[in-house]
């Protein structure tokens, strides 16, 4: 059977997320995986891919369809995916991927769930699948009656695993494909699909932005009002890291919104992410949750984060904070 | 923040609120060591109801008590540092209200508390925002202010660590309390066992829940009480620090309106009672915000926003300030009020300290402590007894539905003798359904229905008019009637029967018998058997603990029979006292007691026995058994109204029995029935009998109240070291019975004071002796047969002068008073011969 | 300018979410609720363009009667006009809530329709754009600021590190999330008022979809602690060296 797949490039390489879809992708059983790819040709990864089982990439050049606009990449997966007969098209769980498949269910009527950590075939049209709820902190299991399955892979869940791991895995995966064909695709567009598009300019502020951050330095309630983040930046310096809030520093006006960590904020996936004075309510956990490493300090060794964090200092941040710059800058 | 747990301790003090803060460093200061304060929260605000509490405190209070423990606490939290001052005004929007205010504002003079009646004009000079037109006036309260009380508690427990007294355990959660034999062993935490003698509960809403883990009842419930925070307000953003504007409270609408930092918090208690059962508080992971600020429920606190609206138009109705913070925050509750402080009577070493406001957390902390460390409280804490409750009123169903009535009182105008209606009735005598045919009007105390006057005794306001000493006023006729008076005078004339069920009745038996009421008592006990004494007991310092009768029913069998008020804490006073070889029994709900006084009575009580009871048969003081119409029934010949009588004892299946035995008697003899209002005040007040809690209390000596015996016993007793430092020296104040002169006011109708009022000097001055307590009513009520309206209360030595000139404010006016008596000579029958006869 | 916010009650959550013991749905008992976080800023941002622009703002939420209390939140806020899509609590997926939402459109008539990027506790992420197929309306999702004129509107966000601007003429559908704005809080007349403001009711059919919840879970609890460096100050040596062994000392 054949499944399709949207494959998002990111640095030049597939983006993490999308190989985690690739990897569910071909967890679904004997499937050939197709991917499609929006760039140049030239930019197709396709050894990348074929390290994850991709059997074929089917690529929309630029001058047919340029930039971003999701309905029209939407067209493109539904076009694809009646060409190829697949009876199931994914992406992974970001903005894009979301928003893409969306669309994608929209235009067809078909059923999509975003977010899906497991699915498995369980014959004819169904498939059983675990997703998330309140960003990852609750799973739903669900069933999907579709004669083509939607959905979307979380993003931080599902192990990007390359087939060669797989096929060397207790039980072995499928065998690796021999070959990955690309082919250069032209989609036949509606007049309505290319109605919203994306115009692309550099983000403002330049550095190191939330989302891509190594070191992540969290402040929440426990510092205490908007004059006491001095400390945390001075330490997010010395890491060369940026800082974080939760979301009741944005709520109050302590600091923007655009430095929010949590659910309905940025979601983190840093080497590092030390969380000061936060307690841990789930929508922060939910945006934290891919960090490699949590550090908690707080006051309280109750609070929630702690069962998340690998280490802790029981402790006021004030003290802490000013402690450790001191101590690295003696180094 | 946090120590290792230590395996024994001296006291394990459960939560860290305000009260568990106070309690370790009262103990520290003690010189307690290896103290171990648990919480299952972090530091400094574990989640408690102290965390979010709006931190204001009003010096003026209904009991003299939580007034104590307010001027102690609020002394202690000036020490600390973390008092600002900000005065408060009570508003008032009614015509009762203000009657109110001004009967506020004398009593707060009575205490020392500066409070004076004020215009809305004057009102809105102080308060600029509040809308005056909607106003009649104000009581303002200069010392009313606002406190820090997290930082108070942090400060308190710092102190105590760094003294090295006290182990701090955060975010360890207490899992059992061991108890066996009666005492406490140890306690089990999340991080193990502590072995320790004694457990204090300190954690306010979740304490019933802790309470089970020893197996005692603790009889509070969590209630909410809806707060929310408007702002930014534009007024408020220049003014410096966290208030500056009184605090209002809006008491017609249950409603407190007060300034915290550019916010202003409305606070409401309007709202209807919701009462959280504690097993249903959520944990700390469970809340948005702590376990004690619930999410707010907008239903219930919208009509307090139109009001809100209406007291403050524009401060609380500009578009810009937003209600930025709003919840249904946990406080307790408990059936009569008042905190739940000292020993629990289910085990020895189990303590509470919990149910306290946060304008008396830290006095209640210092109190518990010296209770723990076997001190007299330098707050008289007997109404906030850990162990005052009796069964049914420690059941989850009686409290929840005192405080479900008492919720929306809180700021509610509430007259002395003002009774409650939940959970009634649940304690009757085996003649209230004559009670209640002969038209009883049933007052409640310790759950008894005790009727307080008679509704058929009705046809005696025509035979004794002109003598009635009605009161026209609305306010002091409420809760009374004139047939009191009436009652008073035909059994002055005759004779009255009074049911006396409500006694507590505690038998004191085995060898150590009479050991034991000897040390608990001033009076001589190795009595004859059959002889009646009538006694105090004391504390250590000399002050009075009770005041009841002993009755020597054998060589060693003593029954002490005292208020039914004070019924379960005198019990515990008493085992915690017992030699090893005396045992203690309740017998209330084997016993009744019926009075029957009056010159008549031996008549009465003749005509039914065929026993001796002329006065050479059966002597005054004495007690025996005597045959009434086919029981057998105790007779007791003493009594509290001043009149010729006898309590009579039946077990209580034969109780009816004997009323109708009596009644039958009685009716050719013109014997009627009275209630308490007799009983309790127009008899005792003629006779200058003083009453435990009103008169009797431990802020005054026996030389003071005037009850000296000539002579000392040998024998040891408690406090006697101290009664005799006392006796040898002259006393500062002296125990008055003064007459109210004149009852004219300004209104032209006679005003009858009630109790509390402030005894001035004739140039209108407050009369404090040289201890700093000040001079008020103790006891007021009818003398029918003296034809006075009396007035009891302490005066300094100075004063105590019969025939000298006083006045009493009551209601904003003075009224002219004179010392009737000095001493304990009665004011009626002064040479007790109707006793005697 | 006739604006449609769509909002859905949810329970507000600590720290800690439990499952009713059926498995079927999340235990409210000790929650309160609010609106969905984005959409208490699609709210704010409904009020603010009418406050500049004149119109209305209406509310809509799809839900059971008691979900009138966010509808009434949102009317403190500023917006004039409250409709509920009555429920009997049984879930409605996200295509029958957009059929539901669009008949509300296709009856009263609007300009713009703005919905939060995804709920917070479902988290469909699709709900806005079937709703705007279903209109035949353009629709940006996931939308951090947003310009409007009579015309069209212009919505930006921010993609990994590059900022995309939407052009959308109207009528037209957004979907924004938290950050767009800062919400205001109700003012005390703007709570009496709500209070008193009548709610429009009809009642949408619920109508099975091919993806269907089957029960909630919450995910094998961490048993894990982390591991205590010390107290305070007095970790930072400890601490110094973790960062270290992690590799994020330079």
């Amino acid at each position: 059977m054949t499944v399709l797949c949207l494959v998002e490039l990111d640095g030049g390489g597939p983006a993490d997320a999308s190989l985690r879809a690739v990897t569910l992708a071909r967890s679904l059983g004997d499937t050939s995986v197709r991917t499609v790819v929006f760039a140049d040709s030239a930019q197709v990864p396709a050894d990348a891919l074929a390290g994850y089982g991709v059997t074929d990439v089917y690529v929309v050049e630029p001058d047919l369809l340029d930039g971003y606009a999701p309905q029209a990449w939407a067209r493109v997966l539904a076009g694809l995916a009646s060409e190829t007969g697949a009876t199931a098209v994914l992406a992974a769980g970001t903005e894009r991927g979301n928003e893409v498949l969306a669309h994608l269910g929209a235009m067809t009527g078909l059923p999509m769930a975003a977010n899906c950590t497991l699915v498995t075939p369980d014959g004819g049209q169904t498939h059983r699948l675990v997703r998330h709820r309140w960003a990852g902190l609750l799973l739903e299991d669900a069933v999907m009656e579709a004669p083509v399955a939607l959905f979307t892979v979380a993003t931080d869940s599902v192990a990007n695993v390359s087939a060669a791991l797989l096929s060397e895995g207790t039980p072995p995966g499928p065998p690796l494909p021999s070959s990955i064909e690309v082919h250069v695709h032209k989609p036949e567009l509606a007049e309505d699909d290319l109605r919203v598009r994306a115009v692309e300019s550099p983000a403002g502020a330049g550095g190191v932005s939330l989302a891509t951050a190594r070191v992540v330095v969290g402040g929440g309630r426990g510092v205490g009002g908007p004059d006491g983040f001095a400390p945390l930046e001075e330490l997010a310096g010395l890491l060369g890291g940026v800082v974080g809030v939760s979301r009741v520093v944005t709520s109050e006006g302590w600091r923007p919104h655009k430095q929010q960590v949590g659910q309905t904020g940025t979601k983190i996936t840093p080497e590092l992410y030390l969380a000061c004075g936060i307690s841990g309510a789930i929508q922060h956990i939910a945006g934290c949750s891919g960090a490699k490493h949590i550090i908690a300090i707080n006051t309280d060794p109750g609070a929630p984060i702690l069962t998340h964090a690998d280490y802790a200092v029981i402790g006021d941040l004030h003290q802490v904070i000013p402690a450790l710059v001191q101590a690295l800058r003696a180094r | 923040m946090t120590d290792t747990q230590p395996r024994t301790a001296s006291a394990v003090i459960i939560g860290a609120g305000i009260v568990g803060n106070s309690l370790v460093h009262h103990l520290a200061l003690l010189g307690w060591r290896d103290l171990v304060l648990v919480d299952k929260g972090p530091m400094p605000n574990p989640g408690g109801s102290t965390g979010h509490a709006s931190n204001f405190i009003f010096p003026i209070e209904y009991s003299k008590m939580m007034f104590e423990l307010t001027t102690d606490s609020t002394a202690q939290y000036k020490e600390l540092g973390v008092f600002t001052q900000s005065g408060g005004i009570e508003v008032a929007r009614t015509p009762e209200r203000m009657i109110e205010l001004r009967r506020r504002c004398s009593q707060a003079k009575a205490w020392g508390i500066p409070a004076e009646v004020i215009t809305p004009a004057e009102v809105n000079k102080l308060v600029p925002y509040l809308d005056e037109t909607v106003i009649l006036g104000g009581g303002y309260f200069p010392t009313v202010g606002v406190v820090d009380s997290l930082r108070a508690g942090t400060l308190m427990r710092e102190a105590a660590q760094q003294s090295g007294a006290l182990t701090v355990l955060a975010g360890t959660e207490v899992l059992g309390i061991t108890v066996s034999d009666g005492r406490v062993r140890g306690v089990t935490t999340s991080a193990g066992e502590i072995e320790t003698d004694n457990v204090v509960i300190c954690c306010g809403v979740w304490s019933p829940r802790i309470a089970r883990m020893a197996g005692a009842r603790l009889a509070l419930t969590p209630v909410v009480h809806q707060m929310i925070s408007v702002g930014p307000i534009a007024l408020f953003a220049d003014t410096p620090g966290e208030i500056s504007y009184p605090i209002v409270r809006d008491v017609d609408t249950n409603m407190y309106e007060r300034q915290h930092g550019g916010d202003m918090e409305v606070g409401s208690y309007a709202h209807r009672p919701i009462v959280v059962p504690p097993d249903e508080i959520p944990s700390i992971e469970e809340s948005v915000l702590s376990p004690t600020e619930l999410p707010f429920t907008q239903d219930d606190f919208d009509p307090q926003l139109a009001e809100a609206l209406e007291l403050m138009p524009e401060l609380l109705g500009d578009e810009r300030a937003g209600i930025r913070y709003a919840i249904n925050g946990l406080i307790s509750m408990t059936p009569d009020g008042h905190p739940l402080l000292g020993e629990m009577p289910e085990a020895k070493g189990l303590w509470a300290a919990a149910a306290s406001w946060i304008k008396e957390g830290p006095g209640c902390g210092r109190a518990v402590a010296e209770l723990m460390s076997g001190l007299v409280t330098t707050v008289d804490v007997h109404e906030a007894d850990a162990a005052r409750f009796y069964p049914h009123q420690q059941t989850v169903a009686h409290v929840r539905g005192r405080a479900r009535e008492g919720f929306n009182k809180m700021y509610g105008i509430v007259h002395p003798n003002e009774q409650w209606e939940s959970g009634r009735p649940v304690r009757v005598s085996p003649v209230y359904d004559r009670e209640r045919e002969l038209g009883a009007v049933f007052y409640e105390t310790a759950g008894w229905e005790r009727p307080f006057w008679y509704a058929a005794n009705e046809h005696l306001l025509a035979r004794y008019a002109g003598r009635l000493m009605d009161r026209p006023a609305e306010w002091e006729s409420r809760w009374w009637s004139p047939i009191i008076n009436a009652e008073h005078l035909a059994m002055r004339d005759a004779c009255a029967l009074v049911d006396l069920s409500a006694f507590a009745v505690l038998e004191i038996s085995g060898p150590g018998a009479l050991t034991a009421v000897q040390t608990l008592s001033v009076a001589q006990l190795n009595v004859a058997v059959g002889r009646v004494v009538y006694t105090s007991w004391l504390d250590d310092n000399g002050g009075f603990r009770a005041d009841l009768t002993v009755m020597r029913l054998a060589p060693d069998r003593f029954r002490v029979v005292t208020g039914g008020a004070t019924g379960r804490s005198d019990a515990k006073w008493i085992r915690d006292h017992l030699p090893p070889d005396a045992f203690l029994a309740d017998l209330t709900s084997a016993w009744t007691t019926i009075g029957l006084w009056g010159p008549r009575a031996r008549d009465v009580l003749a005509a039914v026995t065929e026993d001796d009871v002329s006065h050479q048969g059966f002597a005054f003081g004495t007690c025996r058994e005597i045959e009434i119409g086919g029981a057998v029934v105790l007779a007791s010949r003493i009594s509290y109204v001043g009149e010729l009588g006898w309590e009579l004892h039946a077990p209580i299946e034969q109780g009816a029995r004997l009323w109708d035995t009596l009644w039958a008697a009685g009716q050719p003899l013109g014997l009627i029935p009275a209630g308490i209002g007799v009983y309790g005040t127009t008899g005792r007040l003629e006779k200058g009998y003083r009453a435990f809690g009103a008169e009797l209390t431990p802020d005054y000596t026996v030389v003071e109240a005037g009850m000296t015996r000539p002579k000392v016993k040998e024998q040891p007793f408690i406090g006697k070291e101290a009664y005799l430092r006392q006796r040898a020296e002259p006393p500062v104040a002296v125990m008055c019975t003064l007459t109210v002169d004149s009852h004219e006011g300004a209104s032209g109708m006679p005003r009858y004071m009630l109790g509390g009022e402030p005894i001035l000097s004739l140039a209108g001055e407050r009369l404090v002796d040289a201890k700093g307590r000040p001079s008020y009513v103790t006891s007021a009520g009818s003398g029918p047969s003296v034809g006075k309206h009396l007035l009891m209360a302490y005066l300094p030595a100075a004063e105590a002068v019969e025939g000298h000139a006083l006045l009493v404010e009551y209601m904003g006016e003075q009224y002219p008073v004179t010392v009737a008596r000095a001493s304990a000579t009665p004011l009626f029958d002064p040479a007790n011969d109707r006793i005697r006869s | 300018m006739e604006i449609l916010v769509c909002v859905k009650r949810v329970p507000t959550v600590g720290g800690k979410i439990t499952v009713t013991p059926d498995g079927q749905d999340v235990d409210t008992r000790m929650s309160g609720f609010s609106i969905s976080p984005h959409e208490e800023c699609a709210v704010e941002e409904a009020v603010q363009i009418t406050e500049r622009m004149g119109g209305t703002a209406s509310v809509l939420t799809l839900g059971p009667e008691v979900a009138i209390e966010q509808l009434r939140d949102a009317l403190a806020l500023g917006a004039g006009r409250a409709v509920l899509l009555e429920t009997d609590g049984r879930e409605f997926g996200p295509i029958a809530t957009a059929s539901a939402i669009a008949a509300e459109v296709k009856t009263h008539g609007y300009d713009l329709v703005l919905l939060g990027n995804e709920a917070a506790d479902t988290g469909d992420y699709q709900v806005g754009i079937r709703l705007a197929h279903e209109l035949g309306w353009p629709v940006a999702t996931g939308i951090k600021n947003l310009t409007v004129t009579q015309d069209g509107v212009v919505a930006r966000r921010e993609y990994r590190g590059v900022e995309e601007a939407y052009s959308l003429r109207l009528p037209a559908v957004v979907t924004v999330k938290e950050g767009i704005n800062l919400p205001r809080y109700p003012s005390l007349p703007g709570r009496l008022r709500a209070k008193r403001a009548a709610v429009e009711r009809s009642a949408p059919d619920w109508a099975a979809e091919g993806l269907r919840k089957q029960a909630l879970r919450v995910p094998a609890a961490s048993k894990h602690q982390a591991t205590v460096l010390g107290h305070g100050a007095d970790a930072v040596p400890d601490l110094v060296r973790v960062l270290d062994e992690l590799g994020v000392l330079s």
